[in-house]
């Protein structure tokens, strides 16, 4: 591993460039590196980003200097970590393809001279590795949208996009966590919450794991919203090779 | 016993140091804009270093307290005013019970900050009392302060604080309206041209209106890439420089989206943090290049200036010490005169 560069970003934080393409082996790679980061509790480490193929870690220069994180990161860096084959960890995403809560369904399926029908098959019909989280609380950068259904953006975004929506944005597909302004084309809504701040854990997935769109009645979709308000939904985890 | 907001102001929020370790989900760390005048607020006070504030931002609140309580005042010139009557800033003020705090508007600077000797009580959310506006999470209700509301305070201390006359600091840091701001270079600076660099380094920007505790953005010369500012989207750092393709800098702030995608030419040293964030419209800035080692050094001497101002303000004052001497004399004088 040499193409790696350590560098300063201001006084407080490192930033550690991986090869700087977007592919799942520098991404696991990335997580890899976080971990053995973690195992080792650098004391002065106050945050990780870790992101497509960099990794930024913001620490207290008075705790640590940045001499002395440069050199102890770097050498985990180009550490010759096995990367483990750990199963992925799937989770199902019910979608309520089309409809009000998918306005641009017609419009995705049109660019791309297929069906309806034939757009949900393709989007719900693979995982999608989540490269990173970022921009909002739980807003997921999922790889690996089919290029078929590349959409671009909207030209004039929505001033409010509701959470849950289901969208393409050019070459991405991903899940609003939270209201938003946004200018991805809308093909569905999910009913559960993938931002839940009165939730113990108010995110449920991380960067390396997978998401698998389900497609859903409009009956299943009040049926899984109902156990949703209640609290007693249950995400179907699945794993996987 | 806390405080009701009579008036809200611009943009009142709790603020504290901010909520760390959950970037990796997207949470952005939010906290003060000014963290030197917030830490001296609570050092006013004998507070802990991290004990959640009032941020004002250029219209304050108006406030009427419940209780009797010690409150201090920092960061730009507001010129509050306490029952009508002015009342200096960076001093530890007694408020009683029914008096009326009128923080004011911002003379100089951008924001100022309120601490309370009883802490506000709101809960701590992901380790932080901090308000995130765009999550709607922390702080008071997730948002900002609104006439009516009541804070109360989770704590009744002493209304008592030893060499109470001593809480008094003199400090002007936001009087000038052109600054000079020092950056660390990098991460990304060679996607810039050498004339983009020296645009940068040598030239004057300007603060423009579009300045927010996400971030602010600067009019100024333009500031050449050599093959345009997109990345792949990559973490960003409190005070990252990014000059996305208009050639403009915008620098990021305490309310900093987790990640992005443009590059960042340079990232402002932490200790110079609060100057810039006590901009106003239409002020000037230059930047200048220091290394990270040189950064690190004047942080180390920030916090020993902040120490200098403890040990400042726990020493008896001269009037005081005075006051002991003439004591001292007089006592002496009684026992001449065998009174």
């Amino acid at each position: 591993m040499n193409n790696i560069r350590v560098t300063a970003e201001g006084d407080s934080s490192l930033l550690v460039e991986f090869e700087q393409k977007i592919s799942p082996e520098v991404n696991r790679r990335i997580a890899a590196v976080v971990k053995l980061i973690r195992q080792q509790q650098i004391e002065g480490i106050v945050d990780m980003i870790p992101t497509y193929c960099s990794l930024l870690i913001s620490y207290n220069p008075l705790v640590i200097s940045y001499r002395e994180i440069h050199e102890r990161i770097s050498s985990i860096a180009r550490m010759d970590t096995k990367v483990e084959s750990v199963r992925k960890r799937i989770f199902e995403i019910p979608v309520l393809y089309g409809g009000e809560g998918g306005p641009d369904l017609p419009a995705i399926a049109s660019h791309a001279g297929l069906s309806e029908e034939e757009v949900i098959a393709i989007h719900s019909g693979r995982d999608y590795l989540i490269y990173m989280l970022g921009f909002l609380p739980g807003f997921t950068y999922l790889g690996g949208l089919d290029e078929r259904i590349h959409t671009p953006r909207l030209p004039n975004p929505r001033v409010r996009i509701p959470a849950g929506s289901v969208g393409i944005g050019g070459s991405q597909t991903g899940i609003y966590p939270v209201d938003s302004p946004g200018g991805w084309q809308l093909m569905g809504i999910t009913p559960v919450r993938t931002y839940d701040p009165g939730r113990e854990r108010p995110i449920l997935v991380e960067a390396g794991d997978y998401i698998r769109f389900r497609p859903v009645s409009a009956p299943e979709y009040e049926e899984i919203r109902g156990a949703v308000s209640e609290g007693s939904y249950q995400l179907t985890v699945r794993e996987g090779d | 016993m806390g405080f009701r907001v009579l008036k809200g102001g611009m943009l009142t929020t709790v603020q504290d140091l901010g909520r760390s370790g959950y970037q990796s989900q997207g949470f952005n760390v939010g906290g003060v804009m000014d963290v030197r005048s917030f830490r001296i607020a609570n050092l006013l006070l004998d507070n802990p270093e991290n004990e959640a504030v009032l941020e004002c931002t250029l219209i304050g609140p108006v406030l009427e307290f419940t209780a009797a309580q010690i409150i201090a005042i920092t960061g730009g010139d507001f010129r509050p005013e306490l029952n009508d009557e002015p009342i200096p800033m960076y001093t530890a003020i007694y408020v009683k019970k029914g008096d009326v705090l009128k923080v004011g508007s911002a003379r100089t600077g951008r924001s100022c900050y309120l601490a309370f000797s009883n802490y506000i009580k709101v809960p701590v959310v992901m380790g932080s009392r901090s308000t995130n506006l765009r999550c709607g999470i922390g702080g008071f209700k997730g948002r900002k302060l609104e006439d009516g509301d009541f804070l109360d305070s989770r704590i009744n201390r002493r209304i008592y604080l030893p060499y109470f006359l001593s809480r008094t600091l003199d400090i002007r840091d936001y009087e000038k309206s052109s600054v000079t701001i020092r950056v660390i270079m990098g991460p990304q600076e060679n996607y810039f041209s050498r004339r983009g660099i020296e645009n940068f380094l040598s030239e004057e920007y300007t603060v423009s209106s579009q300045f927010d505790r996400m971030g602010l953005r600067l009019e100024g010369p333009f500031i050449e890439t050599k093959k345009g500012s997109d990345i792949i989207s990559d973490g960003i750092a409190l005070g990252a420089v990014q000059v996305p393709s208009h050639g403009k800098p915008i620098i990021l702030l305490s309310d900093r989206q987790t990640t992005g995608g443009y590059a960042k030419i340079a990232t402002v040293a932490s200790v110079d943090l609060p100057l810039l964030a006590q901009r106003r419209m239409d002020d000037r800035i230059r930047f200048r290049k220091i290394s990270v080692t040189e950064a690190q050094r004047l942080l180390r001497e920030e916090e020993q200036k902040l120490q200098f101002m403890r040990d400042r303000i726990h020493r008896p004052c001269r009037e005081v010490l005075e006051c002991r001497l003439a004591a001292k004399r007089l006592e002496k004088l009684f026992r001449e005169l065998q009174l």
